[in-house]
Parts: C-alpha cells; structure tokens; sequence
C-alpha cells in the first residue's frame, strides 16, 4: 500500500497521541533525508528563469541558454518559464516526469540577512527565531525527532551537525569512509565499562552499535562490487549507501555536500559548477534507486542551501553570496512535476536589494508545512519543531 | 598549553618550576629546539631550504609550459607532474608542522600557531594554495606570541589567503567582496558585532587590486603610467596593482578614507585591529580553545581589556588567562575536552615521547578521519572548538580506532616513506614513571577495572588511550 492510497483509506484515522508524541500509524511511517548543500549554491543557473530576458542581461558570460534555443546544451524546459540545468537531465528530469520531484523558488531565511554562509547555515540548522539567544544544543530535526515515535535519526557526516544536536544519542557516522572495524567485541564492552558513569557514555554505546550496523550494510556493498559491479564515486557513493541505509535501518537522516561558493568561473551549462550538480543529480536518482520503490513511496528528500547568490554574475564570471534560493523536494509520495509556492516574475524590480532573489517561503514555514502532512503533526507539535512559526501547507506530501 | 603532556614536558616543568617554564613557553626563543632527529628531517625538506620565491617562480614557469604544449596526452602528463609537485608542497610543509607540534619543546607558540591558522583559516586544496601553505604557516608562527595587528597584516598580504577567499580577484569594476567580509565576520569583530553590508562593500574596494604575482618581477610587471608607478608594491609573491585599484573616497566604519593606495588598507587594518569587538573576539576564541567551551565573561572582558591596553600584544592577553583562579580552576575540572588535533597528537606525545617518527602519514590520516585535517577545513570559519563538535557516536567510535592504532603497532609511524623506507620499528611507552605519579592517581575505579582486564600491554595501550580521562 503506497502513502497516498493509505491516507485516501485512512482520511478518518487521526493520529493517536500519548504524551504529546505522534504514534504514527504501521507502514506509513516516514522517511525523511535533508540533504544540505553547503556554501550557497547558485540556484538561479539551476532551476533557470528562462522566461525572463532579464536573467539573459544580468549574466552575459554564465547563462544557460533557453531551451529551444538549439543551442545543445540549452536549459531543459520545466515550465514556460522554469528551465533545468542540462547536467540535470538524466538523473533528475524523469523524476520532474513521474511527478516525483518539485522546486520551490524564493525560499531561504525570512529574517537572516547576513550573507554570511556560516550564520546562516547555523540559523537553518538551529531553526530558532533568528533574535533573542540561541540555544545551539537544539538543532529542528532533533525536535522533530524528539515529537515522533519510532525515529531512528543519524547523520551521515564525519561530525554531528548542529541540526540533529540536542536529541539523546543521535549517532553520526562519516558515510563516505567505512571501514571494517579494528577494535573487537571484548574491547568495545571495555570501553563502553570506564564509560559506565561518563557523560559520554550514551554517545559511546551508541556509536559502537552504529559502526557494526553500518559496517554490515557497506560489507554487502563491497561484496557486491567484488562481484564486478560498477561502483560509484564521491557523493554518489555515499547516497546510495545512505538509500541503502534508510531502507533498512534509519528513517531521518541529514547529510550535507559543499563546494558550492562559486565566486569565480563558475561556468554555465558546462564548467565547475555543472559538474558538481552532474555529481548530485546521479547521487539523488542514485538514493532513489538503493531504497528501492516501495520505501521511495515513502520517502521525502529535502535539498536546501543556506542562501542563494547574487542574480547578476560578478567581474570573475562568478556569483556573489545573495538570498533566496530554490529548494528541491523529491520523493515517491511528492506531488511534484510543479513549481510550488509563492512566487514574483523574476525582473529588475523584483530583485532583494536590487542584487538578490528576496525570499517569499521561510525555510521553517516550508518544513513545518512538509512535516506537518508527512507525519501528521498537529500546530502544537509543529510549534516544538518550530516555534513561532505558522506552517505553510504547499500541499506537496 | 601544549599538545599533551609526556615525560619531557613534564621534566622540563619540573626542573624550571612553574613561572620560568610558563615565562619560557610565552618567550620562546628565535631557534627551535627540536631533538635532532626531528630537525634533520626538517632541514631534509626543500622548503625549508628555499624562500617562497624560489620555489613558486620555476612551479610558475612549469605550469606555464605544460600549458602551452600542443599534444593533449604530453600536456596532461606534464600538468600531472605539476599537481604533483603541489602535492610534494602541502605534505612537506605538512610534515614540518606535525615535527614542531610533537616534538618541540615550546609547545606554547606550535599551540598559537595552529590557533592563529584556524583563526585565518586557508583550505590547502583551493588553487594552488599547497604551494604556498608552508609559507603561510610560517609567518603565522612568526606572528604567533607577537601583535594581533602584524598577524592581520601577515595574512592579509599573503598569496595563500588573497587566493583562498579570492580578493587576488578583486579589481575595480569587478569587485569581489569575499575576502572583504570574511576579515570583519572571521577574523576580526566577529558576526552582528556592528558593521553593515556597505561596510562590507567599502572594504572591498579598499581592497581592490591587492593581489598576488607568482612571476619574477623582470618577467611580468603591471603596466602602469608614470603617476600610478610609485604606488606599485611587490613583495614576495604579493603584488598591489595601483591599475586595480579603486582610488575613490571609501566611508568605512565612520571613517572617511581618501583613495591612496595600498596605504588605505593599512588604516583599514589599523581600524580593525583597534576596533573594540576586535578585542572581545579574539580574548574569547583563544579563551575557549584553552578553557572551555563558555569560558567565564568576566575573564574574557579583562583579557579583552589587556588587548585594548597593549594594542593586541598576545603575550599580555596571554598572561591574564594563564595567570587567572578561571584557569587554574578550568586546569583542575578538566572542562576542556580534546579536538581531534589535540586528542591524537596528545596521544602520540603520551605513548613516544622524544622517539622522532619518520612517517607523518599516519598522523595526517588519523586527523583526517577524526575531520580535522591540517590545513584542510574548507570553510573559512575554521574548525570549530566546542565539544558538540567532536564527542558524537561517530567520532567516539573513531578516536578507539585511532587509540588502537596508536597504541599497539604506531601505524606506520616509524616507516619511513619511500624511497627509504626503512622501519625503526618503536614501542609505546604509556606506563612510565610520569604515568604512575601523575596520571593514574586520576583514573576512576571504572577506568582502572577496564585496565586491569587487558589482556596485553598493546591492549593497555589501547584502552588508556580511549579512557574517558584521556578525553579531556
């Protein structure tokens, strides 16, 4: 039974609540993966304005042609006025097709301005009101984990990041280098023993159960490549031992990807910046594939950034840190093949500053609203993810 | 104050006592005194040998050769070769760096030299930054116990920064305000502290035309006319183009400055370095790397107070945090908990002492799978140095891998790299006298009962080296 068809089954079955935690329903519970790409990627040359001559002005040496335009390497048309970067084509274009992948233009912090990548990922990840103190021991989905029954949170990055920090025991674990481990049963029960009455005994427990888990996921991938398979590189690598991982073991992951702070040379449908969407688009169609149909349909990807880039390339055919971006929303149960939520005609006049995208969809709004549907979370509990925040439902799960 | 305390540290303090060995770490001497066999293979490295010139004017000339050759299969094996030669850069000056923080006997100034290139941070594989990495590194540890403002200006005309956050790019007419906002937001008031987005725009063009020329400078001269020649500087690598730059007036941080050339961006510098944000900044970053991730405020106010009053002197801010009951007290608690850096180079120090290794490798690897490398934080924020950072699951699993490694066959440590590749094989040694004095009437009954249990002394090794006191 896929999510939708369950929820067209269940539409009166409301969510039981015990504590003020969600018992979600058997077999509909959600997976969900952000993926956060750090260092601002250039939204604008990806999900492309193609309607508006003033994107073709305002970046002479880096557009990607319009499509139709017979250039080869033109954009690929989504909408009339919404063309996808080429390097996009192959991994990401049959999902726009079946549906299962929408954009949303105009998103980013309503109310950080910084233009500072590291302040701005923080409030992203934090998820708190922007004023006041912060409290960095509280990233959103540590709350949201903290709402729901039945998570199973990790990062899959080299350190915890501070949007799964707060929660008890979240693991973490460095997706991209698995190895098998050294330190065997007997000295792994040692060691956890002189952490009995330690403050770090629960993230000690925990990462030696997580390292044997994720050991034996990646043991079969390698006896699969043993057997000649094709294995994948870099960032494809490490989503696809992600797919496999969320398929069997974790339902909230975060995983993060940078060397998107493109100040210089970017290029345009080719050159450095395509090559790095080239490696996610094979690495997102490469998640789908490893978590199978059947647990796609209740998957939900998020890919955010923490601002956009200046609409108008700089003097090194390059692009300066600006502020809306575009997130992605992926997933079997996504009602996507659309450009969602508000939005402006992209010209001069609407600009942020006169140099930006302005931002029309809060990043809290947008997950609040995804969270909402997917998990079924009434405004109380959105509150404990986000609080102050009103939801913005776009109706895309 | 050190990379972690061994039998030699420890001798030292004992035999200078408290206050001259604390007077000695903040006033170390010009020479290193490093045991001979880590300074041989110190002067072993050509870039220690060689000024930075010298080493980037024939990599130049390569590069420019490789790229004028016609044959594509020719032209890619000869750009290999001078990736190659980059590579041979980073890891000598890599190399060097890990002998200095193992072995030296000034610990204090290895410590602050690490501080400071975190605090300024450069990514080793941005451009061709590996070539000028160890150059970098080494006018941070010139700078290191020294004048905040001479570390700004280090920096800000050195060509492994004007690459890594672009201003080498920075012209008039095509600004590029990286590096512009980086020096407030990182490396001197620090983010919210006050200024603006056109603060950040005037220092930009302030900035315009600093840049970088790896050529001699018979070889590629700017061409200027005769008014703007005086303004031209070039030192080193580092080249300010009078026809990049913007010599309109600039309105930076409520001080109007007349376009004059590179002179502009020493009064730019000199505002920063003065500005009071500044002061508090900096006194609570190098009390959170020493203390604690929330050092007490009172004490960050006095040592921001001693920045104010001595102009950034180092030592005197220093000193105020080492001579402080806050310090002590934070020695006593233990409320430091190791980063990466600190946990795998303490552990080394522990368990070989002055036996010099031969193969940095190992260590390189180890950071990097802990994710602190050296010189290889790609974000100019540097690493960060509060707890939450390193103790997660996944980094505990690793750092008992690493304990192993280290403390049952050195991991390679003592073979040296090829071509040699001869192993001296070495043998940890954590149960010492300095062991039984000063570090095991600290263990807890917990800690002490694992201990008992192994099964070997390269388990011993292992399990002292993962303990939770070790941690911290």
């Amino acid at each position: 039974m896929d999510r939708r068809s369950f929820l067209a089954g269940a539409a009166a079955t409301v969510p039981m609540l015990v504590a003020g935690r969600v018992w979600a329903a058997p077999k509909a519970d959600m997976r969900t993966l952000v993926v956060f790409l750090r260092g601002a990627y250039d939204a604008t040359n990806v999900v492309i304005p193609v309607s508006s001559s003033f994107y073709y002005e305002s970046r002479p040496t880096i557009a990607v042609p319009r499509p139709g335009s017979g250039a080869a390497d033109a954009a690929v048309a989504l909408t009339p006025d919404w063309g996808l970067h080429p390097a996009l084509k192959d991994s990401l274009l049959p999902l726009w097709q079946k549906k299962q992948l929408a954009f949303v233009p105009f998103a980013g912090t309503a109310d950080d301005l910084t233009r500072s990548h590291f302040e701005t990922q923080d409030t992203i990840e934090l998820g708190q009101p922007v004023h006041g103190t912060r409290n960095y021991n509280s990233g959103f989905l540590a709350r949201l984990a903290a709402v729901l029954t039945r998570t199973k949170p990790i990062a899959y990055t080299e350190q915890l990041p501070l949007v799964l920090r707060g929660g008890h025991g979240i693991p973490n674990i460095g997706i991209a280098s698995v190895g098998k481990p050294g330190v065997d049963d007997r000295q792994a029960k040692l060691i956890e023993g002189m952490y009995a009455n330690d403050a770090l005994g629960s993230a000690v427990s925990e990462g030696f159960k997580v390292r044997d888990d994720v050991y034996k996921t990646v043991s079969e991938e390698m006896a699969a490549a043993d057997r000649g398979a094709v294995s994948a590189k870099g960032f494809e690598l490490s989503a696809r031992r992600i797919g496999r991982l969320m398929r069997d073991q974790f339902n909230l992951g975060f995983v993060d990807v940078g060397g998107w702070d493109t100040h210089v040379g970017q290029g345009g449908s080719t050159g450095y910046l395509a090559g790095r969407l080239g490696e996610l688009g094979r690495a997102l169609a490469g998640f789908a594939q490893e978590i199978g149909p059947q647990a796609w349909n209740d998957t939900l990807v998020v890919v955010i950034s923490e601002f956009g880039r200046t609409f108008r390339e700089n003097g090194n055919k390059g692009t300066d840190h600006g502020h809306g971006s575009v997130y992605w929303v992926l997933g079997g149960a996504v009602q996507g093949g659309r450009i969602a939520g508000e939005q402006v005609k992209v010209a001069q006049a609407s600009l942020f500053q006169n140099r930006d995208y302005p931002v029309l969809t809060d990043y809290r709004a947008l997950f609040g609203g995804l969270f909402a549907r997917a998990y079924g979370l009434d405004q109380k509990l959105v509150q404990q993810v986000f609080p102050g925040v009103a939801p913005k439902d776009l109706a895309l799960v | 104050m050190t990379w972690g305390a061994n039998e030699s540290t420890a001798a030292e303090f004992v035999a200078l006592g408290r206050d001259r060995w604390l007077e000695r770490q903040l006033h170390p001497g010009p020479k290193d005194r490093l045991p001979a066999a880590a300074q041989a293979i110190i002067n072993g490295l050509p870039i220690a040998a060689r000024p930075l010139t010298e080493i980037a004017w024939p990599l130049t000339a390569q590069q420019r050769n490789a790229n004028q050759i016609p044959d594509p299969d020719q032209k890619k094996t000869l750009q290999q070769a001078f990736q190659q030669s980059l590579n041979e850069l980073g890891r000598q000056a890599a190399t060097r760096s890990l002998l200095r923080d193992l072995y030296s006997p000034d610990q204090l100034r290895e410590k602050m030299t690490w501080f400071w290139f975190n605090h300024f941070n450069v990514h080793l594989y941005k451009s061709d930054i590996r070539e000028t990495v160890g150059d970098y590194e080494e006018q941070l540890r010139h700078h290191a116990l020294g004048h905040f403002r001479d570390l700004l200006r280090a920096t800000a005309a050195h060509p492994a920064m004007l690459r890594y956050l672009d201003n080498a790019e920075n012209a008039k007419g095509h600004i590029n305000e990286n590096y512009a906002r980086e020096i407030m937001e990182l490396h001197t008031m620090g983010v919210g502290s006050g200024y603006t987005q056109e603060d950040v725009q005037e220092l930009a063009r302030i900035l315009t035309g600093v840049g970088v020329n790896f050529q001699p400078p018979d070889a590629n001269a700017p061409k200027l006319d005769i008014m703007a020649q005086p303004d031209h500087v070039r030192a080193g690598l580092f080249e300010f183009n009078p026809a990049r730059h913007d010599y309109g007036v600039k309105h930076f941080l409520g001080h109007t400055i007349e376009g004059r050339g590179f002179a502009e961006v020493e009064q730019a510098l000199d505002i920063l370095a003065r500005h009071p944000a500044t002061a508090t900044y900096v006194s609570r970053k190098i009390a959170t790397y020493f203390m604690s991730d929330t050092p007490p405020d009172a004490l960050v106010q006095r040592m921001a107070q001693s920045f104010r009053s001595t102009d950034g002197d180092i030592v005197s801010v220093l000193l105020v945090m080492f001579k402080s009951p806050e310090f002590i007290g934070s020695l006593n608690a233990k409320t430091k908990y190791k980063d990466p850096m600190q946990f795998v180079l303490s552990a080394v120090r522990l368990a070989y002492d002055n036996k010099v290794i031969l193969n940095a490798g190992p260590v390189l690897g180890w950071l990097n799978r802990l994710a602190q490398g050296l010189y290889n934080h790609p974000t100019p924020d540097g690493y960060p140095m509060t707890a939450a950072a390193w103790n997660s699951p996944g980094q505990m699993a690793t750092r008992f891998e690493i304990a192993r490694a280290i403390g049952s066959n050195a991991g390679g440590m003592f073979k040296a790299p090829p071509p040699d590749t001869a192993e001296r094989p070495a043998f940890p040694q954590i149960a010492s006298a300095f062991y039984f004095n000063a570090v095991q009437p600290t263990l807890s009954q917990a800690t002490r009962s694992a201990l008992d249990q192994a099964g070997s002394p390269q388990e011993w090794n292992a399990l002292f080296l993962s303990s939770p006191e070790f941690m911290r």
